[in-house]
């Protein structure tokens, strides 16, 4: 059980996959700019994740791996994410239209997202078990929500400063992404002094 | 050989089966919707403007499906736009005289005084909180362009501290109205009728203080116009454009000639109007 937890905190502040692994760059800059879509687009990152995990991990296990078909993983689990986030946008769409308005607009925007196709592969990497794979992704997906909305706290106070001509936009957002990923490896001992384990 | 048709095999079947479940998702769980929802997005302006009060042209098409929105709400269309609406849905057009963004001030560097040296924020929103801004003037124009932020269609500039609308670029969608914390850019109805370009409601002494191209409230325009279309409340004249029909009176009869014609030449060509119109363009 507490290899559980180590393993979901660790995804949070160690591991974190914007701010540490340098993963999902590109809704980390570009769906950053307000509270409230942030929000909104990691618990669409979080829905795919685990639900990306649950079924790419039987797949490796039961059909690729057993067939020495390693190498084809990328390709297969691109073409199965892709899939399934299709099919839940169908689904939502027609049973849970609530959850659709809040969810919809960003679900196509992660189908084939490099933060989620990196779960998938890592958890193989790091050699986890099933329930050790979804407690990563459920991590991941929340520090990835932890990423994204401390960030668009941050973008608020940027956007209000007046740095010279030349950073304005990105540039100013690339090197305050830079600060507040510094910040994390701080992080580094904390799990250490938690759970008694290395991260 | 027999790993690469392995391989070949497991991939073709993971893609076919993806297939076959998006193929049936999409032909038993599909959703109706309005094809008008479509047909309306294609005839709309397409800017995304959020002049209609939606979220863009798609969001404001399905509320005029759903009834929710008049079918004449997109300014960048315009009077072809909402016909071409009101023809999907199944409507009479209504037709109104197209408007265009005005700014009520013409307090430029040279005219309005300044309090002080403003050096914070490059925003007006900002600038506004900083004891009314910097401007003498605590209802003129800021001129730090919040407004020229707002525009799509770069029809509003910033020109010698104040804003200028530029009336053929502009589409009249109204974003800058919306985002001037001083809330004097207004919609002027685009036709050949004069324009009051000040705001400020202090009594005729201290405009003068302040600014040399402020309406002093003397209420020589609304004496004077044959129609009654001017009224001056608070010691700022304003014009009823239903009553007006732009004769020009008001526009010759202006001590501090802040009443001017903006749109196309007068009807009765006063003999100030002409020089008047440069200074507005």
């Amino acid at each position: 059980m507490a290899n559980l937890f180590f393993i979901f905190f660790s995804m949070i502040l160690v591991n974190n996959y914007v701010l540490v692994k340098f993963l999902g760059i590109c809704p980390f800059l570009g769906v950053s700019k307000k509270l409230d879509s942030a929000f909104g687009m990691s618990c669409a990152v979080i829905f795919v994740m685990v639900l990306a995990t649950a079924v790419t991990w039987p797949l490796e296990t039961y059909i690729l791996d057993p067939n020495g078909l390693h190498y084809l993983q990328t390709i297969v689990f691109i073409l199965v994410i892709a899939v399934l986030v299709q099919f839940i946008e169908i689904f939502l769409h027609k049973y849970m239209v609530a959850l659709y308005n809040s969810l919809g607009v960003y679900l196509p925007l992660i189908t084939t997202n490099c933060c989620v196709l990196g779960v998938c592969i890592l958890n193989f990497t790091n050699e986890y078990s099933y329930l050790e794979a979804l407690f990563c992704a459920a991590g991941s997906g929340f520090g990835f929500m932890a990423a994204m909305v401390m960030f668009s706290g941050v973008r608020k106070r940027v956007d209000a400063a007046n740095p010279p001509e030349c950073f304005k936009g990105l540039p100013i957002t690339l090197v305050a992404a830079s600060i507040t990923s510094l910040s994390f490896m701080g992080f580094g001992g904390i799990m250490n002094s938690i759970f008694g384990i290395a991260a | 050989m027999n790993t690469i048709v392995l391989a070949i095999i497991i991939v073709t079947i993971v893609g076919l089966l993806g297939a076959a479940i998006l193929v049936a998702a999409a032909k038993f769980m599909a959703v109706y919707e309005d094809p008008r929802v479509g047909e309306i997005t294609a005839v709309l302006a397409g800017a995304n403007c959020g002049g209609c009060g939606y979220a863009g042209c798609a969001d404001y098409a399905k509320a005029v499906v759903e009834g929710k929105a008049p079918c004449d709400k997109c300014a960048p269309g315009g009077a072809a736009c909402s016909a071409a609406v009101a023809s999907i849905m199944g409507v009479g057009a209504s037709t109104g005289v197209p408007k265009r963004a005005m700014v009520a001030c013409s307090g430029s560097n040279d005219k309005c005084k300044q309090k002080f040296d403003y050096q914070g924020i490059e925003s007006c929103a900002a600038a506004a909180m900083v004891s009314g801004g910097p401007s003498a003037c605590a209802f003129g124009c800021i001129g730090k362009g919040d407004c020229v932020a707002a525009c799509k269609f770069d029809a509003i500039h910033v020109v010698n501290g104040v804003a200028v609308v530029d009336r053929q670029k502009c589409t009249g969608c109204s974003a800058c109205t919306v985002v001037c914390p001083k809330h004097i850019i207004f919609m002027k109805p685009l036709e050949e009728k004069p324009v009051v370009e000040c705001s400020n409601k202090e009594k005729g002494p201290i405009v003068m203080k302040e600014c040399t191209a402020g309406c002093i409230g003397c209420m020589l325009c609304q004496k004077n116009c044959p129609e009654g279309a001017i009224t001056v409340t608070d010691f700022v004249a304003s014009i009823d454009y239903d009553k007006c029909t732009g004769c020009g009176i008001c526009t010759e009869k202006c001590p501090k000639k802040v009443i001017y014609f903006v749109d196309g030449k007068p009807k009765t060509a006063p003999n100030e109007a002409a020089p008047a119109e440069e200074k507005a363009n």
